[in-house]
């Protein structure tokens, strides 16, 4: 009967660095709860202490996704240790100016981002499976230092003055900084999950685009300097609102790039190299999947604090129109494919076009249109 | 026939087809809405579209597309397809969720794509033993069942997957339901069927007809407040199309006073009003502080921040004369909002005063220029919280926008600030000018004196535009000119005929008349020269000008200063700008008390419980159908020891191949296995 039993318990499989993890985690966020809970209310306690299991199941689910915590987590405490609580020190001290300050880690991720793309295609082209592994490794530093430049410019924030400080996620800026991470994270997690690199150069392709934008907005517009919220924005509901969106976006980019490379498969391009037609459609259909879901609550979790802030969850707004057209679009993907059995070129090229629809969605209604979510404009 | 006619539309609006079309047109309508701007004046309309398409646009209601009436039908079949999409697949969808399909048929399995013969080496019942605790471990239910062909267990996972399917349509009937409840739906029926008009918004509220007023009964509503510090009111107005609807409110509103906080960089940080409600039945108190993002509920109603206004400040100006020679000023009180009639040499003239701002933060900061792109580099590292451009935000005090309308009607917009500005080191009193609101201001610079007034300035105006004292101020100048000189009577005579004359084109229209003068008179070889002797001459009769006024206002003589010297300068220089000032009169804010305003929205949302409830259902729904993953599992025991394994899916994924390789080799070797104690593998 031993091979009844041979699927272990989820539990025994854990290792001690998983149960290090989840006891950090655990105890960082009570200590968080004990140090900065009278300044909290009730909503974003519940976010805090929501928070933990979903990270705490990251890091279970993925030792990447462990390991990246903690050395995030440790690089982060560290700019913070080194701010004496100054502002002036990101100029002064050696570590913070050249590595750990929020602008100069996130120039340090713009600029691992363009090597990994590199990376990638030197591997697609010259079929070079060293090139593709150092790749990734540029692609997990990035990660690495773009995560920790967002956590230093959330405490960065709240230097400038209590009353300013917020999370990083409240402006255009901000939210490219998260789309480029959160792209980033589900493409690495795609590739342990397929076991291939092939896409990296692909994938890359959107965010250093993403990046190009970010270093734009940071030199010519110097978009970068934190700014108190206006009253609209000062809720607990963007917590959650945006992040939720970011990892439909990302997941919409990341379907579409995939289906870049099916196209090129099928015109003969590449088609050596790059994965059968089969994974490259269940990857776009995952991907897809994973953004629509996340795409809906963050839409709702939109109507709801809309709801609290604007007096109505919905009001033809053009981001939430825009939202709602994106929605339609991959229902209608989704549809096409599950009840229909639709398969091949037009799901690739629909993925692609929905990545237009998205930009538009994302970018082109702050350029373009106005409306209430002007915040976010360029 | 008419039964096949009502089959077919019954197919038609259930079928996916229909539903696509009608997501698709729906889609399309609201990229219309988002690229015109709705709900604008109709005028901006009339403006931009001209006279002929103006009315068709109105006519397709594109103005308020997620209003119009087709909109809203298409949002109704989209409805009733959904609903008959559901009615029609949902039986269907349920027996699939509850069926094992225990009685299947070897045929039937052997058609399968996912199929594969095992051998099992052990009886029928051990085999199906461990073959059901498999499959429990892995999450299948099972049944077994003794037919014919052998021992058939029929296993599934992931039912719920199938019920995604239900919830996600129930959701988008619900979440439309709800939101066409709350929408304009029963306002524009009671319009078309009962006698509610909307009135003319340009009406005072006093002015509008019964048949405009909503009872404090109706159903759904969303309308604003407007309510000045210290008043009342239990009226909201709605903006329907182009008129207005009251909506009369189950209690009063009381302003006690409306608070805006800002952050150092002059952006705003909190709006809150805290207001006093009245229930008008039991006549109950309630105080409460209404701010953005944390609404009130009372009754059904929600009220919420929306936006502010000045509620009518008191505003004390003083007007200035600016025709030539005049001193005159005329004190005035006039509230913000209203409109002062004044005369001006026997023509009319309106003073509209449009508002009033309290505060005005101003970045006075200079740009950077960096030596090289390392330097740009480096200044764009380090922390977020560093200011990149320099940047001096400064308070720069009250200002007031006001118009001047003449007789004809013709009116220009005016923006004035109370205190000086401090530039390059002067102060400045601003006054901004334009001709329409599609422009820019452009901007008067008058110095500030000594005291940091004006007075200096329009006193000085008046003196240096005053045809009866040019000889004398010439004369004035002549004889300090040639303090301890002795020269010829026809000389000074000449110099001061030259000051009067100068004064007299500076005058005539600033600067650019005496530059025209020179133009026309001098050749053009000593233009240059004759300007700057122009310009000497000017400031000299300026200073004799400034000691006159002192002297007839018994101050203390004038002193030399380099400070006085660039007043004369920034003096002349305004001077000469103020003849294009288009106003025959200067307004100057000295006094203000201020009165906000707030403006608090009233809703009423019944839908919105709906709407919630349908989204609950939505992600329960996607979540089911996307995320669980339906497998069905057959094993044929047979008595000859064949096995024959069948899997399907209702999605073809790459885990489903993998997930039926594992199965295939896991029961392989499980219905082989004899050694019940552990492996030694």
């Amino acid at each position: 009967m031993d091979l009844v039993q041979a699927k272990p318990s989820f539990l025994i499989r854990l290792n001690p660095l998983d149960w290090l993890a989840a006891l950090l985690l655990l105890g960082g966020g009570a200590y968080v709860l004990d140090l900065y809970g009278a300044h909290m209310d009730v909503y974003e306690k519940a976010i805090l202490i929501g928070a933990i299991p979903v990270f705490i199941g990251f890091a279970w689910r993925s030792n990447g996704a462990r390991n990246l915590m903690g050395v995030v987590a440790l690089m982060a405490l560290m700019g913070i240790s080194l701010y004496h609580g100054d502002l002036a020190r990101a100029d002064q001290a050696f570590f913070l100016k050249y590595f750990l300050s929020s602008q100069t880690a996130i120039g340090w991720m713009c600029a691992l981002f363009f090597m990994a793309t590199g990376s990638y295609w030197l591997g697609l082209l010259a079929r070079s499976d060293f090139a593709e592994k150092v790749g990734t490794s540029l692609t997990w530093s990035a990660v690495t230092m773009g995560a920790t430049g967002m956590l230093v410019r959330w405490y960065e924030s709240y230097l400038i003055g209590a009353d300013v400080g917020h999370i990083p996620v409240s402006n255009l800026y901000e939210v490219f900084v998260l789309f480029c991470l959160i792209t980033a994270l589900l493409y690495l997690h795609y590739e342990k999950r397929y076991n291939t690199r092939r896409l990296g150069g692909f994938v890359l392709l959107v965010i250093s685009t993403a990046v190009g934008f970010l270093l734009w907005y940071t030199f010519s517009r110097e978009a970068y300097e934190i700014q108190p919220l206006i009253p609209a924005l000062q809720s607990y509901w963007m917590k959650i609102h945006v992040p939720a969106n970011f990892i439909g976006y990302g997941s919409f980019a990341l379907s579409a790039m995939v289906g870049v490379a099916w196209i090129l498969r099928s015109k003969g391009i590449l088609a050596s190299r790059l994965p059968e037609p089969a994974i490259l459609e269940d990857l776009m259909y995952k991907a897809i999947s994973v953004g629509f879901g996340f795409f809906t609550i963050a839409t709702i979790l939109g109507a709801l604090w809309a709801a609290e802030a604007w007096g109505t969850y919905w009001q033809w707004d053009p981001k939430e129109t825009w939202a709602l057209i994106v929605w339609l679009n991959y229902a209608a993907w989704l549809h096409m494919r599950l009840t229909k059995g639709l398969r091949g070129a037009i799901l690739a090229w629909w993925a692609v076009v929905g990545l237009v629809v998205v930009t538009f969605a994302f970018l082109g209604v702050n350029m373009f249109l106005s409306g209430l979510h002007s915040y976010g404009s360029l | 026939m008419t039964r096949t006619f009502a089959r077919n539309c019954y197919e038609l609006l259930s079928s996916m087809r229909f539903a696509i079309s009608l997501l698709t047109v729906l889609a399309i309508a609201s990229v219309i809405g988002t690229v015109l701007k709705q709900n604008e004046a109709y005028n901006a309309y009339l403006n931009q579209f001209g006279q002929f398409w103006f009315p068709v646009f109105e006519s397709l209601g594109l103005y308020s597309v997620y209003h119009a009436g087709w909109f809203l039908t298409i949002l109704v079949f989209l409805v009733v397809s959904t609903c008959s999409c559901l009615f029609r697949q949902a039986p269907q969808m349920l027996q699939e969720m509850r069926s094992f399909r225990e009685k299947a048929k070897e045929s039937s399995l052997r058609q399968f794509a996912h199929k594969a013969t095992l051998h099992s080496a052990l009886g029928t019942n051990t085999a199906a033993q461990r073959a059901n605790q498999y499959l429990s471990v892995e999450g299948f239910e099972a049944r077994t069942n003794q037919g014919e062909e052998g021992t058939l267990i029929a296993a599934k996972s992931g039912s719920w997957n199938r019920a995604g399917y239900i919830l996600t349509h129930a959701a988008i009937v619900t979440i439309c339901l709800g939101g066409l409840l709350d929408g304009d739906m029963p306002l524009k029926l009671q319009m078309m069927f009962g006698d509610t008009r909307p009135a003319n918004s340009g009406l005072s509220l006093s002015e509008i007809p019964p048949q405009s007023r909503m009872g404090p009964a109706h159903w759904s509503y969303r309308g604003n407040v407007f309510l000045p510090e210290g008043k009342s009111s239990s009226i909201a107005t709605i903006n329907v199309g182009d008129g207005i609807l009251l909506q009369e409110l189950p209690f009063e509103l009381m302003l006690k006073k409306f608070h805006i906080d800002f952050y150092s960089t002059g952006a705003p940080k909190r709006f809150a009003s805290d207001i006093v409600l009245i229930d008008k039945e039991t006549g109950e108190h309630f105080d409460r502080t209404i701010e953005v993002n944390k609404p009130f509920a009372y009754k059904g109603v929600t009220l919420y921040q929306a936006s502010f206004d000045d509620g009518g400040s008191q505003l004390q100006l003083k007007a200035h004369s600016l025709a030539p020679g005049s001193a005159e000023s005329l004190v005035i009180n006039g509230e913000v909002g209203t409109s002062l009639k004044l005369t001006r040499q026997s023509t009319p003239l309106t003073l509209e005063l449009v508002s009033f701002r309290p505060i005005n933060v101003e970045n006075l900061g200079a740009d950077i220029v960096d030596a090289s792109t390392l330097a740009k580099l480096s200044r764009h590292m380090g922390s977020g919280a560093k200011s990149p451009t320099k940047r001096d935000l400064r308070n720069v005090g009250p200002s007031i926008d006001f118009k001047l309308r003449d007789a004809a009607g013709q009116a220009h917009e005016y923006n004035n600030y109370m205190l000086p500005l401090e530039q390059d080191g002067r102060g400045f009193f601003l006054a901004g000018l334009r001709e329409s609101g599609a422009e820019p201001f452009r901007y008067l610079r008058i110095p500030a004196d000594d005291e940091g007034k004006l007075d200096t300035w329009f006193a000085l105006r008046a003196l240096l535009t005053n045809p009866a004292l040019r000889n004398a101020i010439a004369q004035r100048f002549t004889a300090s000119a040639m303090k301890g000189d002795a020269i010829s009577e026809t000389m000074k005579t000449k110099l001061t005929d030259t000051a009067a004359r100068t004064l007299d084109l500076f005058a005539s229209g600033g600067y650019e008349a005496m530059d025209k003068f020179i133009v026309d008179t001098v050749p053009k070889a000593e233009q240059d020269k004759a300007a700057e002797v122009f310009l000497k001459v000017l400031q000299g009769a300026t200073w004799e000008a400034w000691k006159l006024q002192r002297e007839r206002q018994h101050l203390p003589p004038l002193t030399v200063s380099q400070q006085h010297a660039t007043y004369v300068t920034d003096l002349l220089n305004s001077v000469s700008d103020s003849f294009h000032y288009g106003a025959p009169l200067f307004i100057e804010l000295t006094g203000f008390d201020e009165v906000k305003a707030s403006v608090i929205q009233a809703t009423r949302s019944p839908g919105k419980y709906i709407v919630f409830l349908g989204c609950a259902l939505l992600v329960a729904g996607v979540f089911c159908m996307l995320y669980i993953r339906e497998r069905r599992l057959f094993l044929l025991i047979k008595d000859s020891g064949e096995v024959l394994l069948a899997m399907a899916a209702n999605r073809k994924t790459l885990d489903f191949e993998e997930a039926f390789a594992r199965h295939r080799d896991n029961l392989a070797q499980l219905l082989t296995e004899h050694d019940h104690g552990p492996r030694t593998s």
